[in-house]
């Protein structure tokens, strides 16, 4: 539509406006890059007091770790085109060699061969040639930017941070499972329920969304300590001990998360029009004939965003695992407090900063891909409700 | 819907929250009064050591806990009424510095300084956050439409990232000579640590929680500002408003409800502050209701947890949400007779 004239913006407000949207955006997103670029330099460049230190490294170029000029032109073209590929050929791909109705599946092996391959070409392939090119060419293989990926080393072989992301992992996936599937049956039920006993269980759900998970811990911790105990006469000799079990804290993480679920998952069938289950009861269904073959179909665009934040609050959390997980089975976010405990060094601060970009790194990714699931989700129960 | 097959649908969910919200909270609100103490015996120990001529003993009296028969140590619980409310509160030392009317001595005392702290970034923040969001939302909508989308993305994520580790990128900034310490003190030609004093932490953390919310509020605001009706907004043109009229008396009203929707997600959880603590290491400065609950939980150098004064501690922590939670649940209360007729 054209602006008419009276509202129209003088110059000074339109540049005002994007002089202060650039200004945001740089700060939202350089705390986190710049730990990325912190997180690849010897300790004395990472903490260097100026910030041309810490992006050269000159610390970690005299140790004779770092990239050329033909290092970074070549790093900078091989990931030019692995994400244009993500985008252009693999969908192509997934098309092609998948089978109709398993797109879904499709799309995460899909997904998953290619960050292997992306893995193995830009981290293990890639160093091994330029290693030996950049041998020949003398003074154009010199580095000029300092760079090294010990302190990755250093944190997922040597503190074996893979066994904490594995342990994430789990947590995350049965949060999210498990979630997704109660919720989603209370979900419906609360969005076709007009009744007052609805909207209670509701205000219920939003204050046990308020309440702080330590609360909630206090009352775990004894009996996840004291399971043994309590549930031999059902289990006898085989009680397990629940403390510092990974698949004991998804039972807790899911609870923790359902309020949230129910209220989001309710915003999103409520958008699905009534008349659609109405029309199959009709025809005879039953509310789970209905909900089966007439709402599942069409809910997985909510399903999808709510299944979003649930991984997010598995994947996020700290307090609920630091104090229900002991130091053998640590996720991933505790076990960066572990850098700290002991007498904290520099090179243990850069290791820290190592780990929180390894647990950054797929939520990046998660947002470049989920971006309209994320801003749906937010607004749904907002805007809409 | 019959009531059947609504239980049938809400059923498991409900079972849920009350297995592992309800009754931890039931729990929670017996062991507050309760408390778990080793039962420990005196015992004679003779320790001889050799002499020249005769053996030189000496008798003490140690204490040690009892073992039962798998040698595990025996317990008690038993019921101490308010004394672990008491041990948290520390009403005494209160009312005495009350008396003194001495401020710092108030914040002497754990509970006291963990709630001022509290309250004190629930509400500071909860301006900020608004207004914050509300700008960028309404420079975005200012924006040529092809680059909203990156801003949006660029947006999201501070509020993505895990909280923990929001905190100490913005932590590694400013600690030691961090670079924007070092910009700092260049521009001021002072020393400066951001670490040494609570002031500046809580500085740092009121920035992080802003920079980790105000996307939150902005998705929220951008999208309510599409649905705001340009008739209106032309025919205030038309009657001479300013622009600022307009965002006064048209916008901010159309706003409202998501306004009021953000601060009560805002208030709960900003009474939850726990990560900010952990990511800028602030426990000996400033502390939270939520961090004193789970410091006590946290095993003590000889491996003991203080479950009761926890379990008082978040009893107390949970007043303040209900009290938080009042108006706003009220709101929703009327909001809901209003449209159901």
């Amino acid at each position: 539509m054209s602006t008419s004239k009276a509202m129209q913006q003088s110059f000074a407000l339109r540049f005002s406006s994007g002089a202060f949207l650039a200004f945001w955006c740089l700060l939202a997103a350089f705390p986190i890059f710049w730990i990325a670029i912190m997180s690849f330099k010897s300790p004395v460049d990472a903490f260097a007091a100026s910030p041309w230190d810490v992006i050269t490294g000159p610390a970690t170029r005299a140790n004779g770790d770092g990239l050329s000029v033909l290092d970074i032109v070549v790093g900078l073209a091989v990931l030019y085109f692995a994400i244009r590929w993500a985008f252009t050929r693999l969908p192509g791909l997934v098309q092609q060699y998948c089978p109709p109705g398993m797109i879904a599946l499709g799309w995460i092996f899909g997904a998953v061969i290619y960050a292997v391959a992306f893995v193995l070409i830009f981290f293990g392939l890639l160093p091994l040639i330029l290693g030996a090119v950049n041998g020949l060419l003398g003074p154009l293989g010199t580095p000029v930017l300092g760079l090294t990926t010990e302190h990755y080393v250093a944190v997922w072989a040597e503190n074996e941070f893979y066994r904490n992301f594995l342990n994430s992992m789990l947590v995350t996936a049965g949060v999210v499972t498990v979630s997704l599937t109660v919720g989603t049956l209370a979900g419906y039920g609360l969005a076709r329920s007009g009744s007052d006993l609805a909207f209670w269980l509701l205000i219920l759900a939003l204050v046990f969304r308020a309440l702080p998970h330590s609360v909630l811990v206090a009352g775990y911790l004894p009996v996840f300590i004291n399971s043994s105990e309590i549930l031999r006469p059902i289990f006898g000799e085989g009680a397990p001990t629940l403390y510092g079990q990974p698949w004991a804290v998804i039972a807790v993480l899911v609870a923790i998360n359902q309020p949230f679920t129910i209220w989001m998952l309710r915003s999103f069938f409520q958008n699905i029009p009534a008349e659609l289950d109405e029309a199959a009861r009709v025809d005879g269904c039953s509310h789970f004939q209905a909900f089966r073959r007439v709402i599942m179909p069409v809910m997985w665009p909510g399903v999808i965003t709510t299944g979003l934040f649930s991984f997010l609050l598995g994947y996020n959390d700290f307090l609920v695992t630091s104090l229900l997980l002991d130091a053998q089975n640590q996720t991933m976010v505790p076990a960066i407090a572990g850098y700290f405990n002991r007498e904290t060094t520099t090179t243990d601060q850069v290791e820290a900063v190592a780990a929180a970009v390894s647990i950054t790194a797929p939520l990046f990714l998660l947002v470049m891909v989920f971006q309209r699931q994320i801003v749906s989700g937010l607004t749904a129960g907002a805007v809409k409700g | 819907m019959k009531f059947k097959t609504f239980a049938a649908f809400v059923g498991p969910s409900i079972f849920m929250m009350l297995l592992f919200i309800a009754a931890p909270l039931l729990s929670v609100f017996i062991q507050s009064f309760q408390e778990t103490i080793t039962i420990q015996e005196q015992i004679e120990v003779e320790t001889c050591t050799p002499g020249f001529v005769t053996q030189t003993c000496t008798t003490e009296i140690k204490t040690v806990p009892v073992l039962d028969d798998n040698g595990k140590t025996i317990t008690e619980t038993r019921w101490v009424g308010l004394q672990s409310y008491q041990n948290v509160l520390q009403m005494d030392k209160f009312w005495e510095a009350v008396g003194n009317g001495s401020w710092n001595d108030i914040m002497q005392i754990d509970f006291w300084k963990a709630l001022r702290f509290t309250l004190s970034f629930t509400l500071l923040t909860l301006p900020l956050v608004i207004g914050v969001g509300l700008l960028i939302a309404l420079t975005v909508n200012n924006a040529a439409r092809s680059i909203r989308g990156p801003v949006i993305f660029v947006s999201l994520l501070p509020f993505i990232i895990t909280p923990v580790i929001g905190s100490l990128s913005i932590y590694w900034l400013f600690v030691g000579d961090g670079i924007l310490t070092s910009m700092m003190e260049r521009w001021t030609g002072t020393n400066i640590s951001m670490f040494a004093q609570a002031w500046t932490i809580e500085v740092l953390m009121y920035f992080y929680r802003v920079w980790h919310v105000a996307p939150f509020a902005f998705v929220i605001f951008y999208a309510g500002l599409q649905t705001v009706n340009m008739d209106t907004l032309e025919s205030a043109v038309i009657d001479g408003a300013s622009r600022w009229e307009r965002l006064r008396h048209v916008i901010i009203p159309h706003l409202m409800p998501l306004i009021v929707f953000i601060a009560l997600i805002h208030l709960m959880d900003c009474y939850r502050v726990f990560e900010e603590i952990v990511g800028f290491r602030s426990q000996a400065h400033v502390i939270s209701l939520q961090w004193l609950t789970y410091d006590f939980m946290t095993p003590d150098d000889a491996g003991n947890r203080a479950i009761s004064r926890a379990s008082a501690s978040a009893m107390l922590t949970m007043i303040g949400i209900v009290f938080l939670l009042i108006l706003p649940l009220r709101r929703t209360w009327r909001d809901h007779k209003g449209s159901a007729h």
